[in-house]
């Protein structure tokens, strides 16, 4: 009797969390699962860190004239909120934490092809996050995420050289999860795993890792010119020296405008499985929405200029960087509608991640159309600069990637820890968060409009009522934000309660218990049929 | 790239079999080459648009290169990959001795070119064409002899470290050769490093003509 009892704790207890104890157990790990949550950790550090410096930002941003902080420390605080939140959050966000974690469950694979290489990218990352904590505590840096040249390679007195190094050496664990992404989708398939069987979630993460590994070095040699012209003080970049900035700026956005599709795609490849899932349908047009991620990713190659339209490029590459950019939308437009064609006349079971979802495809939509606003070079004039680019920018990258990411965090938590969070506060954090966001941006899409510049650290009387709006938006969205750290934090004291497949979902992550074993499965799945045979279908064929 | 190998011949344990890992470190290789070509393109792109902006300036400094040390170490390197080759058809086919040997004479001429590069970086600090303070350049085109100079010591020193790196890799893979780790069934290691190291060569057989040929037609 009390060996049976004893065999069923020890049952219940296989799992990768309880596979080792101690720290060493999780620093030296080779398990995609507990990497992903050593990221998890690593970027939530991160977020908040971003989060408290926009926090500020919005703080002094109150009144019209500068109070809380000096203009010197304005262009600092605008600046690290900006490398901490693109460069430490968004871009590993999704691909290390979800796509380490469900990458090899999806597929029906034991690990990532290079499980050392996984562990690797993650010491990487936190190497990289040493240099920019260094700078942060050392006096911060003022030159704007973009590092614009010549500003960051002559004149600026703060911290480039630490900063830029991090951000070198990060790109260098982005390389390492992404080649490692491609390779395991390529080879490590379960048997009957063909590719039109794969979920749009593997799509996303594939697409994502091949824009990963053709752009981020490019943006890493072009840190190594900067840092190169600013230590030897010769003329790679500056004009005075015989160098072009608008060389830099070229480089810069070849990579920096793909990365932006390095934080969406993902999330879209998030919604698909929850949208599916709620709405108890399968996803409309699976084909379509896998060739339009491949599209966006390699139309998202060819529009980096749209940048520059008023930066003295010549204005016939402007027409065809205008037009490519026009071209975007429709990949993009053709992931929104099947979504919706997915969502009309589903049984839809409105829990926390498809709320996510829908604040994903709104917030998504009003983000591409301003960007349509941008991409036409008349209207981009007026618009360059001002806060309607911050606003457009912020609904693709927090309203669109940010949602992806918590909405997918919500989805998966069973699957990765066995527990389930409180749906009511998860429920009224989801809508808290879309009401902030919106109070939050909403109101900068005005003031862009009206023409206040961004970077700006005082501005008119008249531009008050709108910012004041903004910022008491910010503070709803950051409690949005805290109020899942606790709920989710506080999911771990239940009981490991939910099942095999809480949700009623299909793939394969579903089929193994929560949280899985270390090799994932305990016999190595075969798969025959269609991906996403939601129950809906069933009745159909009836 | 072997990960966890239970015993020295053995795949490792997340793979299905030998081929699966084979294949997997190929691929992983190849995508990592598909890297270093965007990685060296940006310098590239660098010194199209200046050499286009500067030709005259390009074509004068070029001329303060050493053409003939730079042709000397482009048949070293192009040696280096043919014992490459003939390293990895060793290994296919199970021949210890053979592999060893032919690792040696890879790493040897792969740091004769090393050295030779030396000899030309020295001459260069003599000559004062390192860019920076202490950089003199007689004539008009002083400024833009120093693009010119920055490229060259950026895209010859990053090919140096990628040469470095070879080396260390294939010392690694020599020790571990002679303590008889490879057989015909297992050699990915040796194929995998072959192809870094012949991408290593080209790059090369693109940086000779483009940094000591631009004025000689
Ligand atoms: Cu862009």
């Amino acid at each position: 009797m009390s060996n049976t009892v004893h065999h069923s704790v020890v049952d219940r207890e296989n799992d990768y969390i309880h596979a080792g104890y101690g720290l060493k157990s999780w620093l030296l790990t080779v398990d995609h699962k507990r990497i992903a949550i050593l990221y998890l950790i690593s970027i939530t550090i991160f977020f908040f860190v971003g989060g408290f410096f926009a926090f500020l930002l919005r703080l002094e941003l109150m009144t019209p004239a500068g109070d809380i902080v000096s203009a010197e420390t304005y262009n600092k605080l605008f600046t690290m909120h900006g490398v901490v939140m693109i460069f430490f959050f968004l871009i590993p966000s999704i691909p290390a934490v979800l796509g380490n974690f469900l990458v090899p469950l999806m597929i029906g694979a034991k690990d990532l092809a290079f499980p050392k290489l996984n562990l690797m990218s993650w010491y990487v990352y936190n190497i990289g996050g040493i240099f920019a904590l260094y700078a942060l505590v050392n006096g911060g840096v003022d030159t704007g995420w973009t590092f614009y040249t010549p500003y960051s390679s002559t004149y600026s007195l703060s911290n480039v050289v630490p900063v830029v190094i991090g951000a070198f050496i990060l790109g260098f664990s982005s390389i390492l999860t992404a080649l490692n992404f491609i390779v395991t989708i390529h080879k490590m398939r379960a048997p009957g795993l063909t590719w039109f069987k794969l979920p749009l979630f593997i799509w996303a993460s594939y697409a994502t890792s091949i824009i990963t590994v053709l752009a981020t070095p490019v943006i890493a040699i072009t840190l190594c010119l900067l840092l190169f012209e600013r230590l030897m003080g010769v003329g790679i970049f500056d004009p005075a020296l015989g160098g072009d900035p608008i060389l830099f700026q070229h480089l810069f956005w070849f990579y920096s405008h793909p990365a932006v599709y390095i934080m969406i795609i993902p999330s879209m490849g998030v919604i698909s499985e929850v949208v599916t899932c709620f709405a108890r349908k399968r996803i409309f047009g699976y084909k379509f929405m896998a060739y339009a991620i491949m599209a966006i990713a390699i139309f998202g190659f060819l529009v980096w200029g749209h940048h520059m339209f008023i930066s003295g490029q010549s204005v016939y590459a402007g027409f065809v960087f205008s037009a490519l950019s026009f071209m975007v939308a429709i990949p993009s437009a053709i992931k929104v509608f099947n979504w919706t064609a997915t969502l009309y006349k589903g049984h839809i079971e409105f829990r926390t991640p498809i709320l996510y979802a829908f604040g994903f495809i709104g917030l998504f939509t009003i983000g591409g159309l301003t960007g349509l606003f941008l991409a036409s070079l008349a209207t981009d004039v007026h618009l360059t600069d001002t806060y309607f680019v911050v606003a457009h920018f912020h609904y693709i990258m927090v309203g669109g990637a940010v949602m992806g990411y918590l909405g997918g965090i919500h989805f998966w938590w069973p699957k990765m820890t066995g527990r389930m969070y409180n749906e009511a506060w998860a429920k009224f954090s989801a809508l808290i968060l879309f009401v902030g966001f919106n109070l939050t941006f909403f109101p900068q899409f005005v003031l862009g409009y009206l023409g206040m510049p961004r970077r700006y650290y005082i501005y008119p009387d008249e531009f008050q009522v709108l910012n004041v709006l903004s910022t008491a938006g910010a503070t709803i969205l950051g409690l949005g934000y805290i109020i899942p750290m606790v709920y989710l934090l506080w999911s771990l004291r239940k009981e490991k309660n939910v099942g095999t497949n809480p949700w009623g979902a299909t793939g394969l992550e579903w089929t193994t218990q929560s949280p899985p074993i270390t090799h994932n499965f305990e016999k190595t799945p075969v798969v025959t049929g269609e991906p996403y045979v939601y129950q809906e279908e069933e009745k159909v064929v009836e | 790239m072997s990960n966890n190998s239970d015993s020295a011949v053995g795949h490792a344990h997340h793979f299905t079999d030998m081929d699966q890992q084979r294949e997997a470190s190929t691929l992983g290789m190849w995508t990592f080459l598909v890297t270093e070509i965007m990685f060296f393109g940006g310098l590239f792109v660098a010194y199209a648009l200046y050499r286009s902006m500067y030709p005259e300036a390009f074509a004068e400094a070029s001329l303060r290169l050493n053409l003939l040390l730079g042709a000397i170490n482009t048949g070293v390197l192009i040696c280096s990959s043919l014992t490459m080759v003939l390293a990895v058809r060793d290994a296919q086919s199970g021949k210890v001795k053979g592999l060893v040997r032919y690792l040696i004479a890879t790493i040897v001429l792969g740091s004769a070119f090393l050295v030779i590069k030396a000899f030309e970086y020295s001459h260069k600090i003599h000559e004062h064409l390192i860019p920076g303070s202490s950089f003199q350049f007689a004539g008009p085109f002083g400024q833009q002899a120093e693009m010119f100079f920055s490229l060259y010591f950026m895209m010859t020193g990053l090919h140096a470290i990628h040469m470095i790196i070879g080396i260390g890799v294939l010392s690694v893979l020599l020790y571990q050769a002679k303590r008889g780790r490879f057989t015909a069934e297992y050699y990915s290691p040796i194929d995998v490093a072959g192809l870094y190291w012949h991408f290593v060569d080209v790059v090369w057989i693109y940086l000779f003509p483009l940094l000591y040929l631009v004025s000689r037609h």
